[in-house]
C-alpha cells in the first residue's frame, strides 16, 4: 500500500527550481533512502513531504490521516529557553508519561526524561528527536540526515536502532544520509537525487548505475560492498590499492 | 471606583498591566533572538504618533497600525537577500528618524517629545488605563491560547510543519501581541524604553527557570516588581520613572547574573 506518492513534483526557491519532476512512492514498511551531492535537493524533497515547503508543480498524494514521524536535520534549542526533555516531548500536545517514557524507551534513552535539552550530548539530542518522532506510533518516520555529528559507532548504532524499530513498529522509512555505505546496507531501495531522480532501485543496482558513479565516483561502492559482500570486497579492495599506488607514483611526477 | 482618583494608583496599575503583559511576551523574543525586532516596532511607534497627531485620531490607534505594519514588512522581507539584524537595523533607525521628522512637520500641536519618547506614567488617565489594561489582557490571553503552538514554533518551523502548526501564522501572533505590547507600553516607559521592558525581565528570570512556563511567570513577577519598586524609587529619590522602573529590571538581571554565576562558575 502507498502510503505518500509524488508525481511530477517541483519545488523552487524564487528563481532557483530546487527539484524538478520528481516522481517517488513510498510503500508501508520498506526502508527507502536518499542520497545525493550537496545542494541536490535532500532536504527541501523531505520538507515537501511533510508539507512545510510549498510545490511549484506537480502532485503530491498522501494517504488518508497519514501519521508521520519528522527528525530534523538539526534543531537548535537556544540556550535562553529552558526546557526538559519530558517538556519537549509534550509538545505541542501533551503525552502521558507513560507514553513518553516508553519513546525514549525505544529510541535508547530512556533515563534522559528530566535532563535540560541544552545539557545533551549529540547523539542523545538526535535520540530524543527520535523519541519524539515516534511519540504519535508513525506509519512513516522521515530522517534528514539524522546521524550529522556523531562518530562512526555512533551513527552504525543509530541505525541499527532505526532497523530494530521498522521490525517492531512495522513503519516505513525515509532517510536522507551522506553516509552511503552505512545506510545503503540498512535500505531496501535508494533514490539518487540531483535535482531530479537520477536513478533509483535496489542498493547494488543503484551503487552500480552509471548515473550514481557520475555523482560519487566509484569509491563509494567500494565501502558498499565492503558491508555487503566478501568476493566484491576483496576485488574492489585491490582495485582501490592499485588506484591508490597510481596516484601516489603520479603526484611524485607532478 | 474613587482610589483611581489618585495619579499615583493609576500609574501602579499601569505600570504592573504593562509590565505583567511585556514579561511573558519578552521571553518569547528572547527566546526567538527577536530582541532588534522588538525595538524596531518600538522606534516605528513615534512615526505612528506623528499620523495619529496629524489626523487627530487616537495615540494608541495610529502606534497600532504602524507597528503592525513595521511588524508585516519586516517579516516578508526577511530572508530575501538581507540578513535579519541589518534588515531591522535599517528599519528600527529609518523608522525612528522617519517619525522625528514627521513630528516636526506638525504645526500647531502641542508636543511634548519627551513624554513619548520616555514615557509619562504619571499623567495616565482613567481612559489610558482602560485601554492598557484592555491591550496587556488581550496579550495575556493570545499568549496562554496559542502557548503551546508557539513554543513548537520558537523550537523549530519544520516539527511544527510536521505537527499541523502553520509558523507563520505564529510569528503573526507574536508580532500582533508585540503591536498591542508597543501601543500600550507608550505612555508608561516611552518609545525607547519598550524593548527593555520585553527584554530584561526574560533574561533576569533565564538563571531561576528549568520550564519555560516558569520562566514566563518569573518574567512577569520581575517586571511587575521592577514596576512597583521603581514608581516608588521614582518618588522618593524624584527621578524619571520610566527609566527608573527599566534600572531597577537591570538591577534584578545584574543579581540574578550574579547569582547563576556563584552556584555554577564552571558554566558561566
Amino acid at each position: 500500500m502507498s502510503l505518500i506518492s509524488a508525481k511530477g513534483m517541483g519545488v523552487s526557491h524564487g528563481k532557483n527550481h530546487v527539484l524538478k519532476n520528481v516522481t517517488l512512492e513510498i510503500k508501508s514498511g520498506e526502508i527507502v533512502t536518499i542520497v545525493g551531492p550537496n545542494g541536490s535537493g535532500k532536504s527541501t524533497l523531505l520538507r515537501a513531504l511533510i508539507g512545510a515547503a510549498k510545490l511549484s508543480e506537480g502532485t503530491l498524494t498522501r494517504k488518508e490521516n497519514l501519521r508521520i514521524g519528522y527528525v530534523p536535520q538539526k534543531l537548535h534549542i537556544d540556550q535562553t529557553l529552558p526546557m526538559r526533555v519530558s517538556r519537549f516531548l509534550s509538545l505541542p500536545n501533551k503525552v502521558s508519561n507513560e507514553t513518553s517514557r516508553a519513546a525514549l524507551a525505544q529510541a535508547g534513552v530512556d533515563n534522559l526524561a528530566q535532563r535540560q535539552m541544552s545539557d545533551l550530548s549529540g547523539g542523545q539530542f538526535q535520540r530524543v528527536l527520535l523519541a519524539r518522532a515516534l511519540l504519535g506510533n508513525p506509519e512513516l518516520l522521515i530522517l534528514d540526515e539524522a546521524t550529522q555529528g556523531l562518530d562512526q559507532p555512533g551513527s552504525a548504532s543509530f541505525y541499527r536502532q532505526i532497523e530494530s524499530l521498522r521490525e517492531t513498529l512495522g513503519c516505513a522509512v525515509l532517510m536522507v544520509s551522506h553516509e552511503l555505505h552505512v545506510v545503503m546496507a540498512a535500505s531496501d531501495r535508494v533514490i539518487c537525487l540531483n535535482g531530479h531522480v537520477c536513478c533509483e532501485g535496489a542498493p547494488e543496482a543503484v551503487a552500480s548505475a552509471p548515473e550514481y558513479r557520475a555523482l560519487f565516483g566509484s569509491g563509494t561502492q567500494g565501502a558498499l560492498a565492503l558491508y555487503r559482500h566478501d568476493h566484491d570486497h576483496h576485488h574492489d579492495h585491490q582495485h582501490d590499492h592499485h588506484d591508490h599506488s597510481h596516484d601516489h607514483e603520479q603526484s611524485e611526477d607532478a | 471606583m474613587d482610589f483611581l482618583n489618585s495619579f499615583l494608583v493609576r500609574a501602579t496599575l499601569a505600570g504592573l498591566g504593562v509590565a505583567l503583559a511585556a514579561a511573558p511576551l519578552g521571553c518569547f523574543v528572547v527566546w526567538r533572538r527577536m530582541a532588534y525586532f522588538g525595538e524596531a516596532t518600538a522606534h516605528a511607534s513615534i512615526l505612528g504618533i506623528a499620523l495619529a497627531l496629524a489626523f487627530s485620531t487616537s495615540i494608541f490607534g495610529g502606534v497600532l497600525v504602524v507597528a503592525l505594519l513595521m511588524g508585516w514588512t519586516v517579516s516578508t522581507l526577511s530572508g530575501r537577500g538581507y540578513a535579519m539584524d541589518t534588515l531591522l537595523g535599517v528599519m528600527a533607525h529609518s523608522a525612528l528618524a522617519v517619525g522625528l521628522v514627521a513630528v516636526s512637520f506638525l504645526q500647531g500641536v502641542r508636543i511634548d517629545l519627551m513624554a513619548y519618547l520616555f514615557g509619562d506614567i504619571l499623567a495616565v488617565s482613567r481612559i489610558d488605563l482602560t485601554v492598557i489594561w484592555g491591550g496587556a489582557a488581550l496579550v495575556m490571553l493570545m499568549l496562554w491560547w496559542r502557548w503551546s503552538a508557539l513554543l513548537t514554533a520558537t523550537l523549530s518551523p519544520d516539527l511544527a510543519f510536521a505537527a499541523g502548526i502553520e509558523p507563520r501564522r505564529e510569528q503573526m501572533v507574536l508580532t500582533i501581541a508585540l503591536a498591542l505590547v508597543v501601543a500600550v507600553a507608550i505612555k508608561v516607559v516611552g518609545v525607547l524604553l519598550i524593548a527593555a521592558l520585553l527584554i530584561i525581565p526574560a533574561a533576569a528570570a533565564r538563571p531561576f527557570a528549568q520550564t519555560p512556563e516558569r520562566m514566563a511567570f518569573l518574567a512577569a513577577a520581575i517586571g511587575g516588581f521592577s514596576a512597583l519598586a521603581g514608581l516608588r524609587a521614582a518618588y522618593i529619590f524624584d527621578t524619571p520613572t520610566g527609566p527608573t522602573i527599566v534600572c531597577v529590571a537591570a538591577a534584578c538581571f545584574v543579581l540574578g547574573s550574579l547569582f547563576n554565576l556563584t552556584r555554577s562558575p564552571s558554566s558561566g
